[in-house]
């Protein structure tokens, strides 16, 4: 076990070592590299030259990458030239707001997915199922921003339920203080992320259904209840903190696409922003951030899941 | 070569579609016979989801490209006549440059079946030959090869996207390649596993043995073998790029006007939410989920078949 947690924890290393040469090969992939995308459009040819040798980028590439990994490990991560401040203070200052808004969506999706995930194998084959496969086929074929824009018509234009837009505010306090307009961008995620699980839920239940352990608390005269929530609900659980590992890309992505449809102030949106801006330093930040929060989700899970079943063993 | 070619033994028992493939090669080269074929056109046919999709998607192609030959409409100027209701003239209404909705549907629909596809494709042919080299060749080659699979796949995906739309400012054909370019990791992921199982095969080593080179071995034998697991991929591919095309131009990042795309429309029709202008809203959305829904019940349904022709042998 501890050689895998260390193999693991290797790998893990050297796929972020990657994303940082990815990084820092987007930088010089924007036509003019990094004094361009700095200076702007209309810096002259002797202001880039300044540039270029104040900021040492007219040094080899393989001594660029070596400034820019200390630069990282420092914590400093450039600095926003649109909205002038250092990547660094701006990312720390949302990302708590998209944990918030990601994080409780994906709790939720969970907490109903496994319910429905349970009825649905159970009562394989019957009305209820099909109802349940249709409609999470339904959601999942559905882009986030239009599953928004509907839950907006509905139950903000039609029905004067919640506000449309997500709550405003720069602190996380500020954001929780209005939660009402917190209804809609969460709601819009969990259906979203419901989708992309409860078709896991249902096919871990039915696998979980079908094993031996279960005919035999069947034949030891267990009541269903007993046997569903016991026995077979832990066994079918198992997989969720892989599914949930594997998907934080996608929720990162979807939670970007709510946050542009909601106005919600979060990571996503100040990267929506700086696309539309070319503020390249903010961009490649936040790439390089919310790939690190992916790669450790990704070993947390992975981690979790050779704690939590013991019949995996790993060499 | 490495260690792990020479080593003839077997990663593990060999499964039921392990041999079922390994019975379908014709003296190494691989061939589905004509019956096998029929058979898994017969078992995709008897599938109802199968018919559904299949009809959804022929249905949509025949609105998108034949719809505009019989239904006239101007999409590239603009007109006062804007944001109608549905009515004479206009059966879907106008939009807020008094462009007919159902024509922009047809020619909006035009761009997102050609994007999915070529980027289902492209992707696919360079995820699989991704694939079955790194498989193939495995130990050192295969690690680089995955590691920086890994890399891609931890950067989400809009992300990577948003920031190539950004700094290119696509037209069609780089679109296209922006899209592929994180498309290809699945399958490359896919054919990778099956590459690792098929190259212990007795048939790749007999094709060693007399004398055929790597380059043969992946390409005669070792990707026709994986040919099952490629289209089922490619099938969810052209969902997904369909999806992701949609989330692009919704955001503004897709191909300049006057291209129209159904994330385009709504992504001007959301401006209208509150002037409670449905048809600005439901129609597009719905052809983004017709369409992604249609290719997701192909791609089930292909498995399916795939799965049950092992089964029946």
């Amino acid at each position: 076990m501890t050689g895998f947690f260390i193999r693991r924890l290797g790998q893990s290393i050297i796929v972020i070592i990657g994303v940082t040469i990815i990084a820092f090969f987007l930088l010089h992939l924007i036509p003019g590299g990094p004094a361009r995308a700095l200076l702007g459009p209309r810096a002259t040819a002797v202001q880039i030259k300044q540039f270029n040798i104040a900021n040492g980028y007219n040094k080899p590439f393989w001594v660029q990458y070596f400034d820019y990994i200390v630069q990282l490990l420092h914590g400093n991560l450039g600095r926003s030239f649109k909205l002038n401040q250092s990547v660094t203070s701006i990312l720390s200052n949302e990302m708590p707001k998209t944990i918030l808004l990601v994080g409780t969506s994906t709790l939720l999706s969970i907490v109903i997915a496994i319910p429905i995930g349970v009825i649905q194998a159970v009562k394989r084959n019957k009305v209820v199922d099909y109802v349940g496969t249709g409609a999470s086929f339904f959601l999942y074929a559905m882009p986030t921003f239009w599953a928004g824009q509907l839950l907006i018509l509905l139950l903000a234009e039609k029905v004067h339920l919640f506000p449309a837009e997500a709550p405003q505010g720069s602190t996380i306090t500020q954001v929780l203080s209005q939660p009402n307009a917190l209804v809609l961008p969460i709601l819009t995620l969990t259906l979203i992320t419901y989708a992309a699980y409860s078709r896991y839920m249902r096919s871990s239940a039915i696998e979980a259904l079908a094993q031996d352990w279960i005919r035999t608390a069947k034949a030891k005269g267990l009541s269903s209840r007993v046997i569903l929530f016991k026995h077979m609900l832990r066994n079918a659980l198992i997989p969720i903190a892989t599914l949930v590992g594997l998907s934080i890309p996608g929720i990162f992505t979807n939670g970007l696409v709510a946050e542009q449809v909601f106005n919600y102030p979060g990571t996503g949106l100040d990267f929506y922003n700086a696309a539309v801006q070319q503020d390249y330093p903010l961009l490649l930040g936040t790439i390089l951030v919310i790939a690190l929060f992916t790669i450790l989700g990704n070993l947390f899970a992975d981690l979790a899941y050779a704690v939590l079943d013991p019949r995996v063993r790993y060499r | 070569m490495t260690k792990a070619q020479e080593s003839p033994i077997n990663d593990g028992t060999p499964t039921l579609a392990d041999q079922v493939i390994a019975s379908d090669t014709d003296a190494g080269e691989a061939q589905v016979s004509g019956s096998a074929l029929r058979m898994i056109l017969r078992t995709f046919l008897e599938n109802k989801l199968a018919i559904i999709g299949l009809t959804l998607v022929v249905a949509m192609a025949i609105f998108c490209f034949i719809g505009p030959l019989l239904y006239h409409t101007n999409q590239v100027n603009t007109s006062y006549n804007i944001n109608l209701p549905p009515g004479p003239g206009h059966p879907l209404g106008t939009d807020e440059n008094g462009r007919d909705v159902l024509g922009r549907l047809m020619v909006g629909g035009q761009s997102s079946l050609e994007i999915g596809l070529a980027v289902a494709i492209i992707a696919t042919v360079f995820g699989v030959l991704w694939g079955a080299i790194s498989g193939f060749f495995g130990g050192v080659v295969d690690t680089i090869m995955m590691r920086i699979v890994d890399t891609f796949l931890s950067i989400p995906s809009l992300f990577l996207l948003i920031f190539l739309a950004a700094v290119f400012k696509p037209n069609l054909p780089l679109l296209i390649i922006i899209l592929s370019f994180i498309s290809w990791l699945s399958p490359s992921r896919l054919v990778r596993g099956e590459s690792l199982s098929l190259r212990t095969r007795e048939y790749v080593k007999a094709v060693r043995i007399m004398g055929g080179g790597a380059r043969r071995i992946i390409l005669r034998h070792i990707i026709p073998n994986t040919v099952g697991t490629i289209v089922v991929n490619a099938t969810f591919q052209i969902a997904d790029a369909i999806a992701i095309l949609a989330t692009l131009s919704y955001l503004g990042l897709g191909l300049p006007p006057p291209a129209a795309s159904w994330g385009e429309m709504l992504s001007n029709g959301v401006n209208y939410i509150y002037d409670g202008y449905w048809w600005l809203i439901f129609p597009a959305g719905l052809a983004i989920v017709v369409t992604v829904i249609a290719f997701n019940f192909i791609g089930d349904a292909l498995r399916d078949s795939l799965e049950v022709r092992l089964q029946k042998r």
